[in-house]
């Protein structure tokens, strides 16, 4: 049985579908991610998994209950993207009180030592930095020991260190057993963590696979850069059967090929006596597949 | 403990971290019962009123006052900033609905009222010789009635306004004609009788005049029972039907 279950997923805004017939499963232990655009429907595809919206269409199970289930907000843990808590209560309040509402509550303490918030205990909310705020927001999702979280733009807001820190920290949970649904907009956040993702752009998934799948669906190209030691035919390497193109940037060179094109292009160049200096060799990424399998510039 | 037992703890720790609320709440209608009966006059008998003395008509004023300041102006504001805030929000993924934290306001809401009602019914006796209730079951009828209507107001304040400041200022601006019935500029006895026939129908006019009846041995007059209770289910029912927890 999937952990989570989306099908169908219609949600609209004043007659605008914002979500257009998402459907995906995510499994025990995954992390699940999903990414888009700002705007794409990521959130609103999550808020019906809360149960924080209604559907127009399609259905959502959620450990094989409906989202409303108030049985299912005790296995459940949400950080959500905007949300405050009152200016004057301290951290260790807060996660007494967000404690108090769960039947089996992690330790709140060890949540904060994880979260390197332990020292900020009695720190009141106003006065804690965005990311200590992002930091206790992610404790208060964790704190009642949820079989399932989902996280909405876990990491915006923190700094480089920060987010490193939180990524582990998710990690270790997922080594827990949690199943993580994990909606962002940043590239790095979602290769390093993510075991699948669903691509979803202007309210439709677009693709799902994991990261590396992802790159190679529109990885049939590479790209060569290099400064040859002594001036180059091109003609030498447009001969090539492997290269598709050969184009000129300043003193680089680069070539565009599928296949085993570097060693093509380097064996010409060994041949004709020539040294290909600050030779680099540009791997498609998640955001070349972004823009191949949208169209769209990734921001 | 339990989640409402520790929302309500919680909240009320809030509270008293607001130095502001907590005198206008708490300290101020003591200290305008004070205030008032430092005025030699207010003291005496006073032929206008039969006999009766200013200071005796004050104390249920100062105590629909100070039900005014919590539930017209404390509680909306709270509300909304919360719900403005994401707070009801973020409570709506927890175990806990959000009503819980609606509840455990108007819990902490009636402490605090109670609290300060005995205060200045303290002072009253003790400072100023107003006598206590003579009808007790009268008098806890009377304010309850008082208390659960302008609740009802301020429910509806919260969930009309669009902010946490937006709530406050409509909350103000109700503030002055609620009290101005209740007769805090000039109580009930001394209003002409036209005015004293609009303050009638206001929820802490009638409110004021039922424990003043009370305070004298009376059971509240039909006509206040059913203004308080009208102004209850109206602007409760105008509540439910407008709040938003998002």
């Amino acid at each position: 049985m999937s952990i989570i279950e989306v099908r169908e997923l219609i949600k609209r805004y004043d007659g605008r579908a914002a979500v257009d017939g998402v459907s995906f499963s995510v499994e025990q232990g995954e992390i699940f991610g999903i990414l888009g655009q700002n705007g794409a429907g990521k959130t609103t595809t999550v808020e019906c998994v809360e149960g924080l919206r209604e559907p127009d269409g399609g259905s959502v199970r959620v450990l094989g209950r409906d989202p409303h289930d108030p049985e299912l907000r005790q296995a459940l843990g949400v950080q959500l993207q905007e949300s405050e808590l009152p200016e004057k209560i301290t951290v260790q309040e807060a996660m007494e009180l967000y404690s108090s509402f769960y039947r089996a509550p992690a330790d709140w303490r060890e949540l904060l030592d994880t979260l390197g918030l332990a020292e900020k205990r009695d720190t009141q909310y106003r006065r804690l930095s965005g990311g200590q705020k992002q930091r206790l927001s992610i404790a208060l999702a964790l704190v009642g020991d949820p079989e399932v979280a989902v996280l909405d733009e876990l990491t915006t807001g923190l700094d480089p260190q920060a987010r490193r820190d939180v990524w582990d920290l998710i990690e270790g949970i997922r080594s827990s057993g949690v199943t993580i649904l994990l909606v962002t907009h940043f590239m790095e956040e979602a290769e390093r963590l993510c075991d699948r993702l669903a691509l979803i752009d202007a309210g439709r998934v677009v693709a799902i696979d994991s990261p590396a799948g992802l790159v190679s669906r529109v990885d049939d190209e590479r790209r060569i850069r290099f400064r040859p030691s002594a001036p180059l035919d091109d003609a030498l390497l447009t001969a090539l059967p492997e290269v598709t193109s050969v184009t000129r940037s300043g003193r680089q060179v680069v070539v565009a090929g599928t296949g085993n094109v570097l060693h093509a292009v380097t064996s010409v160049l060994a041949r004709n006596q020539i040294v290909a200096a600050e030779l680099r060799v540009e791997q498609t990424t998640l955001d070349d597949a972004f823009v191949a399998l949208t169209g769209k510039e990734f921001q | 403990m339990t989640a409402l037992t520790k929302l309500t703890l919680t909240e009320t720790k809030l509270f008293f971290r607001e130095p502001v609320g907590v005198f206008f709440v708490l300290i101020f209608p003591a200290l305008l019962l004070v205030i008032l009966g430092s005025i030699p006059s207010f003291r005496q008998p006073n032929p206008d009123l039969g006999g009766a003395r200013v200071i005796n008509l004050y104390a249920p004023i100062v105590i629909a006052m100070s039900i005014a300041m919590l539930a017209l102006s404390g509680l909306p504001q709270l509300l909304a900033t919360y719900r403005e805030k994401g707070i009801l929000r973020r409570m709506a993924v927890t175990p806990v609905r959000p009503i819980m934290v609606l509840t455990a306001q108007l819990v902490m809401c009636a402490v605090m009222s109670v609290a300060t009602t005995a205060v200045v019914l303290a002072i009253g006796r003790i400072a100023f010789d107003v006598e206590l209730p003579r009808q007790i079951a009268a008098y806890a009828v009377a304010y309850l009635l008082s208390v659960v209507a302008s609740l009802a107001i301020g429910l509806l304040i919260a969930a009309l306004a669009p902010s946490g400041k937006g709530a406050g200022a409509i909350g103000s601006v109700l503030f002055f004609p609620v009290l101005l019935g209740a007769g805090l500029w000039l109580p009930r006895d001394l209003m002409p009788v036209w005015g004293r026939r609009i303050s009638d129908f206001t929820p802490l006019g009638a409110g004021v005049q039922s424990l003043q009846d009370a305070a004298g041995g009376a059971w509240p007059q039909l006509l206040h029972v059913a203004v308080m209770l009208s102004w209850t289910i109206g602007a409760g029912a105008l509540a439910v039907r407008f709040f938003r927890w998002e």
